[in-house]
């Protein structure tokens, strides 16, 4: 079955101050977090937000500046050949061999890892009937997205990275690769269970899609943590318009005024919002992607890794000022 | 086998969802003691969801002592259908109707109303889980 096992056992993916620095621009910064083995993970960020340094360094491809990256308890490091046969990745252009036949692919899957499993991968374009002997120019796009999530999967590796897996195909194709995903995702033995990690700036579909979540702008870890613990650790207030964020209970991570009332997105845990003893206050749960947006549009100084920075060091109120 | 299907954009978390078409589906008698539910294979694959979120779902089902799990078989409903009793069910409705002539003499319109029985059952829900 595929549930994680929150504490105790190692996780999939531990980053410690991960960073990556690009000449004087640092493109990831102190990225410190963990997904837990068998979660499907979302790395959620606008273009440029660090997503695919962070995959880079994961699955091997980048050396880090400074910190480190551990999969299942194993540092990391490019280019060695242990690092990348733990981890299988779906590149965003499903980078193939377009003069291979999909048999010459998986060809070069088997010489290239050790741990092939050509029975799986056979089975699978079987099933997607996409024929052996095709070249890999003549698929569709869909299909070629198949044969790259086929190659990572016959791979055998514990943990999966798909970045931006779904952005270059149709929506009947994307739902069909994710319905793959999805299976395999829970086709997976009590000694098996794999781990995906995929990247998106799609933020309203992933909510079905993922158990973990993981927002990255600025080159800063925002928020990571289940994803249920995150929408129940935070409300959407609704205040009158004057009241300064101290007043608020939690932390504020992003405040919307009109010319009455406000809405504040406030992080509560561990504190409950004691709404009912302010009149003309409410408070309401946040939908998954309310959620995301609010940490994407906070301030860069406001980054942290993973928890909202302390309220005293939040600018005031960002809202538009109304004048009339 | 039964079916499960998926609202997304009825903001109730996923697994919800389908702890509650569990719970109604018992009381109008679709889903009956002994009945296997599908796979969380074939749930995942067939919603497009994540299994964790099924099989999230299903423990639920089991804490509430709805279904309970056997080791290589499956999910079996455990719980016999419990319709509400009829007379209960006039109680409920005659004091919704004394409570909706209340919201709209106070003003609230149909969507107003609605929202509010969203929040509040949300909020119950989170307390209760």
């Amino acid at each position: 079955m595929a549930e994680y096992d929150a504490g105790g056992s190692v996780p999939a993916l531990r980053t410690e101050h991960l960073g990556r620095r690009y000449g004087k621009v640092w493109g990831l910064r102190d990225c410190t977090l963990e997904v837990p083995a068998g979660a499907v993970a979302a790395l959620v960020g606008p273009n440029g937000a660090g997503k695919t340094t962070l995959l880079e360094m994961i699955i091997g491809l980048l050396e880090p500046t400074e910190g480190q990256v551990s999969v299942f308890g194993e540092t990391s490091r490019a280019d060695t050949a242990a690092t990348l046969a733990r981890v299988g990745y779906v590149a965003q252009d499903h980078p193939l061999y377009r003069d291979f036949s999909v048999a010459d692919m998986f060809h070069l899957g088997r010489a290239m890892n050790p741990s092939w499993d050509q029975q799986l991968a056979t089975a699978r374009v079987d099933a997607l009937d996409i024929p052996l002997q095709r070249k890999v120019r003549r698929l569709s796009g869909g299909q070629q997205a198949q044969v790259s999530l086929t190659m990572a999967l016959a791979k055998r590796a514990p943990l999966l990275v798909l970045d931006e897996p779904v952005s270059s195909l149709d929506p009947i194709a994307r739902l069909e690769f994710m319905r793959d995903v999805m299976a395999a995702a829970a086709d997976t033995g009590a000694d098996s269970s794999l781990t995906f990690l995929i990247s998106s700036h799609v933020v309203s579909e992933l909510e079905r899609f993922c158990d973990w979540l993981i927002v990255l702008a600025n080159g800063h870890v925002q928020l990571a943590g289940p994803a249920d613990d995150l929408l129940a650790a935070h409300r959407l207030l609704t205040v009158p318009r004057a009241t300064p964020d101290a007043e608020l209970p939690g932390t504020v991570i992003h405040r919307d005024d009109s010319d009455r009332h406000s809405t504040a997105l406030v992080r509560t845990d561990p504190v409950q919002p004691a709404v009912r003893g302010h009149a003309g206050w409410q408070a309401d749960p946040v939908s998954f992607e309310q959620l995301v947006m609010c940490y994407l549009q906070r301030p860069p100084t406001a980054a942290t890794t993973g928890n909202p920075a302390p309220a005293a060091a939040r600018p005031g109120p960002t809202g538009k000022e109304v004048t009339r | 086998m039964f079916q499960f299907r998926l609202d997304g954009s009825s903001g109730v978390p996923p697994y919800l969802q389908l702890v509650h078409q569990v719970r109604q589906s018992l009381l109008l008698g679709y889903l009956q003691e002994g009945d296997r539910l599908p796979t969380v294979k074939d749930v995942a694959a067939g919603l497009v969801i994540n299994p964790n979120t099924v099989v999230k779902a299903y423990r639920q089902l089991e804490h509430e002592g709805l279904a309970s799990g056997r080791p290589g078989q499956g999910t079996f409903i455990t719980a016999a259908s419990s319709p509400v009793p009829s007379q209960a069910q006039q109680d409920l409705r005659a004091s919704l109707e004394e409570w909706l002539r209340a919201a709209e003499q106070a003003g609230m319109s149909d969507d107003a109303v609605t929202a509010l029985i969203a929040a509040a059952r949300h909020d119950m829900r989170k307390e209760r889980v």
